[in-house]
């Protein structure tokens, strides 16, 4: 670990706080259906779209009626992209001639891009035309994203209003959130990656003759449209099999600490957006501190365990100090890898600018880790938030257990009812990980498609259902996920991490809608306090560790151990 | 039910137009009209043809040159249209092996570890400048020209943190190579 590699940590994490507070006070201006400075030009286009949808932005939904809004949009945005995928070869923008998409692997794609996955079976340059890209991907990369802060903001309208049903218009708050929030900040951090260096054209791939006489043939594309809205939405599908580690979508320090930020922001942000619109800011205040602490502690241990490297190279004659470099860009240096791996699956984005299969042990131990605990950290855009709540309403009904008292959040009384459907959200993350896990690690049909053997291996599958339910999209890439029975099982594994999740979710927020709010009194447990930052981390880190400890302790810390022992597989 | 379906057809149309097909081609027009150099992949030209692109690693194998870091890519290494990472875990054989028997070939000591092992992408198009110094021996003597030049081209060469900061120091192998062959042409 270097100083100057903290140095650069730290500077990008401060970046990104002070964005929280004005985006965060933007995006509470738009949920809460106020005039912003960008409503002159997008009110029109707002109302134009409410008219052709037959959307009444005053009816608002209970929330059932939300739940299904938001199902019947997933499932059009599924439907459309599936064929979108499988008719790209009669399709235009397809320079390259490709065909169609084969159906399992379409079947994947659509519905890694709907849950805001971006699980990537797929390799982007090889395999999908720039209509494909552009028309399927880009949109599900906001549409998904939208969705997310929908569903959160209808969760916190719950904490705000009293003895109502009415949760908002997922209609509305999708439009708004895609109009107010997402593309205006795409259309930036576009530009800025153009100038960066990533491409943005139309084009085939271009040939070159390289200087020793060779053809290298090179695929462009519009590449900064898509990885922009890919992080500020957290969705981490790149144009390219490598993800954020090729050249073309992060060609330099800069536009690496672009993509950190681009993709922490609007998570944390609605951190903030939450504490103002329930008008208590240090609410907001404390969940991001809960983020920060647990993204600084994990950057910290990924960067230590890639700087000490891996004792089995340095005996060929490695210069000892450079670490880990195996799968990874000589551009970025270990801080800015590590920081990234520990972001990328804090946030459910799932970008990676190093190859998270070639990391140490530990280190490809604590995205796995951090995806694990159910990717509140801060989470994918409006998922992390939603969460982040669900964790919050369990620490304080622990708090009052210990205590003797009825807990409440917010001035909610949290009852039986709101602490049965957190543990149904909860659970579904194990035993869709753990179920999948155990059934792939002893089929031949499972276990053929690993490229590791040893500990290794089961770290691969176990990584990929981890990623897939906790909706990441990241991967150690060694697994061959393009099969069947991966495609098959990692998609049902995305859409129950997503929507097995929702469900409970919005059921929690309308039963505590109906609930008045009732003031704090001397007997509230304070919920704004570093005493509740910790009582939360120890929440997540019990939820995550007992849940998943064995299943670590088979993959990457056997194979730690296996490491130190001078055993290769 | 209705009520949900009509919205959900409406506005995943209406969207997708906005945001699959304009955002994306204003975008490209603003870019190509504004910054079409990088807009275009950043390419380099010599003499009216196109050499690459100065943000992609391409391969090099003769003792003139200096070498990039060893790729991944398939069928053959530095395949700009097919970027892959070995994807090999830390307790693979494979890797230990190859690392073990590239460095073997380099000397065997003090090996800078971009030297002997793959980047993510398969294109990295930077060596480290301690990887650059140890091939100065080899290129100055299949040059025939003094290994003192050839440390003051790649110090020239050499990409330092800004402000001592932001970014790690690198050297851009196809830059390097280009203004090897402007120093010290070769025989053709």
């Amino acid at each position: 670990m270097t100083i100057i590699g903290w140095v650069q940590i730290g500077l990008v994490l401060i970046a990104t706080l002070l964005l929280a507070k004005p985006l965060g006070l933007y995006m509470a201006r738009v949920f809460s259906g106020e005039r912003t400075w960008l409503s002159p030009v997008l009110s029109p286009v707002e109302t134009g779209f409410y008219k052709l949808a037959g959307v009444r932005r005053e009816d608002e939904q209970g929330c059932l009626s939300y739940t299904f809004s938001v199902l019947a949009f997933s499932l059009a945005g599924l439907l459309a992209l599936f064929a979108i995928l499988r008719l790209q070869g009669v399709l235009p923008f397809n320079p390259q001639g490709f065909g169609p998409v084969a159906p399992d692997l379409a079947f994947n794609t659509a519905v890694s891009f709907v849950t805001n996955t971006n699980w990537q079976n797929y390799a982007g340059e090889s395999t999908l035309s720039n209509f494909s890209q552009m028309a399927g991907l880009t949109v599900q990369n906001f549409l998904s994203a939208a969705t997310g802060i929908a569903v959160a903001m209808a969760v916190t309208r719950a904490f705000i209003r009293s003895k109502t049903s009415a949760l908002g218009n997922f209609w509305v708050d999708m439009t708004r959130a895609t109009l107010y929030v997402l593309l205006p900040l795409a259309i930036i951090v576009a530009l800025a990656f153009v100038a960066l260096g990533l491409p943005q054209n139309l084009d085939a791939n271009f040939v070159a003759t390289t200087l020793e006489g060779a053809q290298q043939t090179i695929a462009t594309g519009p590449v900064a449209s898509q990885e922009a809205i890919k992080q500020l939405g957290t969705n981490g599908g790149g144009f390219f099999n490598v993800n954020a580690a090729h050249p073309f979508e992060n060609p330099n320090a800069f536009s690496n600490y672009l993509n950190i930020i681009a993709m922490l922001s609007i998570s944390l942000a609605l951190v903030y957006s939450f504490g103002q619109m329930v008008g208590n800011r240090r609410q907001g205040w404390a969940l991001i501190s809960v983020t920060i602490i647990m993204l600084v502690v994990g950057t910290g241990v990924v960067f230590w365990a890639e700087t000490a490297g891996n004792p089995l190279l340095h005996g060929a004659g490695l210069d000892v100090a450079m670490g880990n470099f195996e799968g990874k860009e000589v551009r970025f240096g270990q801080s800015m890898n590590a920081l990234y791996a520990a972001v990328t699956t804090g946030l459910s984005d799932g970008g990676v600018n190093a190859m998270h299969s070639s990391l140490t042990p530990l280190g490809g131990l604590v995205p796995m880790f951090l995806m694990q605990l159910g990717e509140v950290l801060p989470g994918g855009v409006g998922s992390g938030l939603y969460g982040m709540l669900v964790f919050a309403i369990l620490a304080v009904f622990v708090a009052g257990l210990m205590v003797g008292r009825t807990p409440e959040f917010m001035g909610k009384k949290i009852e039986a009812r709101e602490m049965k459907l957190a543990m149904l959200a909860i659970l579904i993350l194990p035993f869709v990980i753990l179920g999948f896990t155990a059934i792939s690690a002893v089929a031949e049909f499972g276990v053929s498609p690993i490229l590791t053997p040893g500990p290794h291996g089961l770290s691969e599958i176990l990584y990929a259902f981890t990623s897939a339910a906790g909706n990441n999209g990241s991967a150690f890439g060694g697994l061959t996920g393009n099969t069947p029975w991966y495609n098959t099982t990692l998609g049902i594994a995305m859409m129950l991490g997503r929507f097995a999740y929702i469900v409970p979710v919005l059921a929690i927020a309308g039963s505590l809608a109906a609930k008045p709010r009732v003031p704090a009194s001397s007997g509230t447990f304070p919920t704004d306090r570093p005493l509740f930052v910790g009582l939360i981390i120890g929440i997540i880190l019990i939820m995550g560790g007992l849940q998943f400890f064995p299943a670590l302790a088979l993959g990457p810390i056997a194979e730690h151990f296996a490491m130190l022992a001078g055993q290769s597989f | 039910m209705l009520n949900h379906i009509r919205p959900a057809l409406v506005l995943t149309v209406t969207l997708t137009l906005l945001l699959g097909v304009a955002y994306p081609l204003a975008i490209t027009g603003v870019s190509q009209a504004a910054l079409p150099y990088q807009a275009n992949g950043s390419r380099i030209e010599r003499d009216g043809t196109v050499i690459g692109s100065t943000l992609i690693g391409q391969n090099f194998t003769g003792p003139t040159y200096f070498w990039p870091r060893p790729s991944a890519t398939g069928p053959d290494p530095y395949n700009a249209a097919a970027s892959s990472g070995s994807n090999y875990g830390p307790t693979d054989k494979r890797l230990v092996d190859r690392v073990a028997e590239a460095s073997q070939q380099l000397g065997g000591q003090n090996i800078p570890a971009d030297a002997v092992t793959t980047s993510a992408s398969g294109l990295d198009p930077d060596i480290t400048p301690a990887n650059a110094q140890m091939q100065v021996a080899r290129v100055a003597q299949a040059r025939g020209i003094e290994a003192g030049r050839l440390e003051e081209l790649i110090a020239s060469m050499t990409q330092l943190p800004v402000l001592g900061i932001f970014g790690e120091p690198r050297v851009n192998v196809l830059a390097l190579n280009l203004a090897l062959d402007e120093l010290a042409p070769e025989a053709r």
